[in-house]
């Protein structure tokens, strides 16, 4: 018995990895050389829409039309390698691994210049230089870098900014959009945002409670990535872009967009620092990939700790809130049903992304949650509408007569459910519960659009940084299958004892 | 102890009681015999409000009932002195034997533990199932889970006793012993009602088919057809 049931774990354990395994060793890159380009026709270039204005962005006047600077920047650059820009829709903190992947032959979208990157990718010449902006609350004493130590500031993924003040030891809050971090700062959840000032000039230092800190904590250059093994691409690339910077094509565009300013100055100084860094950048093998450290795999066990908390929490309320719900509909007048029957329909026919969304952003004027809160409430209203379901299913499974029988001995009609009925309609809605909590268990990656870093987005995190997602895929899959396995054995236990008594 | 004038029921467009009138005074059993849909188990229930009725006034156990909704308390205090034993037993399945006799004393009327499981092993010892008060429903035998029915029944001290057919769902080999113990409960109001001439012993009405059992166990045999009760006689005992 112990040898076949131990087997059988093995199988499950299987069946849940291989695959992700088959996934992970996927198909392998397709390089795309000059030459292939030019045949094609066509150069494909990835960014990210969400990045916004003025990047990348769909025209608000004409939907599906993409505009941005760096959608004139392609197209200039396009134009000089005689082929057409292709734009390819990339989530913004993994565009280095789908260009490695093959997705499209450059990346071009606000793509900062630093040293990693640069022993990772072909960079090319800079095209537009940065700078960091801080923007805080009206009479906020912040100003530095070091006098961020310990405050939380709020960012986004992947950016020079967030290696800043990560370096400086501050509490950072990784955003997944521009607008969030500044809403956040209005509302008082974090002290301050650090961002390159295109983003701070368009949605945080005009907020009427936010002042920028007018000098830029940090200069740097956006330029476009490539492959390595990519170099005869690479050198076409930066001989057309210091085409259109000498042609002034640039300046036009950049001019165009309200973007030509003093930092621009210093575009023809970096280009030639940037020669001299990529023809000393020791490009790194897909053999000399960085290893998963100690200190990430601490990490990943810290934001397991956080998907269970915020799981557990929020099927706390999840579950006494449904069989509230439940009761109602099954038992009560006709206003109060046809209220939990609205709550139910609504909690489950709209996407618990948006929910989220709406509780901790929509709501934040009127109530301030923390993301912990705004996370454990939102996935348990949610969960609250599918346990009345499975409630209220449970408690119609039960025979007619149980309840008859209650009241004809003079129970209450609360007695009667709390003391008959519910005991019952618990043990059969007990698989269903279990079914839930691992569905929650996992759901509760969602969270991470309102800041909260739990396992999933520790582990997109991780990835990036270790440019390997089979490693941290692996880990993250053994990491929630530790959670849920031992509950599905402990819900089949349970069932098995309230059989047998 | 129960009197019935004018009771009328509709289901639908289906009248199952027509103008009803009877009484039982206290401490007789009253066995009801008919064919199916005759009224018998929907009189039964308006006894103790598990249905509602269109007209008529019905009193039970003190109890005054009138057509329509009923409110809980009153329903609660009824029942609490008018006892009801299904057809299909019924019983809590998540809920021991003892536990089953016990809820209703400790739940709606708040006696102490000690005191509730004491009276409900004497209960159980009188139907025949001392040795079996720590049993789940799903171990017991259908004449088994009849009489623990029985005994929860009892177990508020009712002064009426409502019984619908109890062995109706009873394999053949399984019903004499549960009218081994409507017997003995039977002898034990008759000798209650003696014994206190003045109070009174317990009220019971018995719904069944077993013609043999009515006319053993009643004082009076009433008669339903369409509603109505058509004849009333004595019990013809061998």
């Amino acid at each position: 018995m112990v040898t076949s049931r131990r087997v059988r774990a093995w199988a499950i354990f299987c069946v849940v990895l291989v695959p992700l395994l088959l996934v992970a060793l996927g198909p392998s890159v397709a390089q795309a050389n000059w030459a292939e380009v030019r045949v094609r026709g066509e150069l494909a270039w990835g960014g990210d829409l969400q990045g916004g204005e003025p990047y990348v962005y769909e025209s608000p006047t004409e939907p599906g039309k993409i505009i941005g600077f760096e959608v004139d920047i392609a197209d200039a650059l396009a134009k000089e390698l005689g082929v057409r820009a292709k734009f390819r829709q990339n989530d913004w903190s993994n565009l280095i691994p789908s260009l490695e992947r093959g997705d499209f032959d450059l990346i071009l979208n606000g793509l900062e210049a630093t040293p990693a990157r640069r022993s990772r990718l072909r960079l090319s010449q800079p095209y537009f230089v940065y700078g960091e902006t801080l923007a805080v609350r009206k009479g906020s004493p912040l100003h530095t870098l070091d006098e961020l130590t310990g405050r939380s500031v709020g960012t986004l993924n992947q950016t020079v900014a967030q290696e800043l003040l990560t370096a400086h030891h501050a509490d950072v809050a990784l955003y997944e959009g521009q607008q969030e971090p500044y809403m956040d700062l209005a509302n008082g959840r974090i002290e301050a945002v650090l961002l390159d000032h295109v983003i701070a000039d368009r949605y945080g230092c005009s907020l009427p409670a936010l002042a920028c800190v007018p000098q830029d904590l940090a200069r740097g250059s956006y330029v476009i990535g490539m492959r390595p093994a990519d170099s005869e691409l690479a050198e076409h690339v930066d001989a057309a872009l210091t085409t259109l910077i000498a042609r002034g094509d640039l300046r036009r565009i950049l001019e165009h967009w309200n973007l030509w300013d003093a930092r621009q100055d210093e575009l023809a100084a970096r280009s030639a620092e940037a020669a001299k860094a990529e023809a000393n950048a020791p490009k790194s093998s897909n053999a000399a990939k960085p290893k998963l450290t100690p200190s990430q795999v601490g990490l990943f066990f810290q934001g397991a700790l956080i998907t269970i908390l915020i799981s557990v929490c929020a099927f706390a309320i999840a579950l006494p809130v449904g069989v509230v719900l439940a009761v109602v509909r099954s038992h009560a007048g006709r206003f109060a049903r046809a209220l939990a029957t609205a709550y139910v329909e609504v909690l489950r026919g709209t996407p618990v992304l948006l929910q989220l969304y709406v509780l901790y952003y929509g709501l934040s004027s009127f109530v301030r949650l923390s993301p912990i809160v705004a996370a454990v409430l939102g996935l348990g209203l949610n969960y609250a509408a599918y346990e009345a379901e499975v409630h209220r299913g449970a408690l119609a499974a039960l025979p007619r007569g149980q309840a008859e029988a209650a009241s004809s001995l003079g129970l209450s009609r609360l007695q009667v459910l709390r003391h008959v009925l519910l005991p019952q309609s618990l043990r059969i809605a007990l698989p269903a519960l279990t079914n839930d909590f691992v569905a929650l268990l996992k759901d509760s990656s969602l969270v991470s659009v309102i800041t909260v870093v739990e396992l999933t987005k520790r582990m997109t995190i991780v990835a990036v940084e270790a440019r390997d997602w089979v490693v941290p895929g692996l880990l993250c899959a053994a990491l929630y299958f530790a959670m849920s396995f031992p509950l599905s054995r402990l819900s089949l236990w349970l069932e098995a004892r309230y059989q047998s008594t | 102890m129960i009197r019935i004038s004018g009771l009328c029921k509709t289901f639908g467009s289906a009248r199952v009681l027509s103008g009803l009138d009877a009484e039982v005074s206290a401490g007789k059993i009253v066995a009801l015999l008919g064919a199916s849909g005759s009224g018998k188990s929907t009189l039964l229930r308006c006894l103790n409000g598990l249905e509602t009725f269109d007209s008529g006034v019905l009193e039970v156990a003190g109890f005054a009932l009138s057509p329509g909704k009923h409110d809980e308390p009153t329903l609660q205090a009824l029942r609490a002195q008018v006892g009801m034993v299904f057809q299909e037993f019924h019983l809590f399945a998540h809920l021991s034997v003892l536990d089953n006799v016990t809820l209703a004393p400790r739940i709606a009327q708040c006696v102490a533990r000690e005191k509730a499981e004491a009276h409900a092993r004497e209960l159980l010892a009188q139907v025949g199932l001392e040795g079996r008060a720590q049993a789940m429903p799903r171990e017991l035998s259908g004449g088994q889970k009849q009489r623990v029915a029985i005994a929860r029944a009892l177990a508020q001290g009712v002064r009426v006793l409502l019984l619908d057919e109890p062995t109706s769902a009873l394999d053949p080999e399984l019903r004499e012993e549960v009218r081994e113990v409507l017997r003995r409960v039977a002898r034990g109001a008759h000798q209650e009602t003696k014994a206190s001439s003045g109070t009174s012993g317990l009220t019971i009405l018995l719904v069944t088919h077993e013609h043999e059992l009515a006319h053993e166990l009643a004082d009076e045999i009433w008669t339903l057809d369409a509603g109505k009760i058509v004849k009333r006689a004595a019990p013809a005992r061998s």
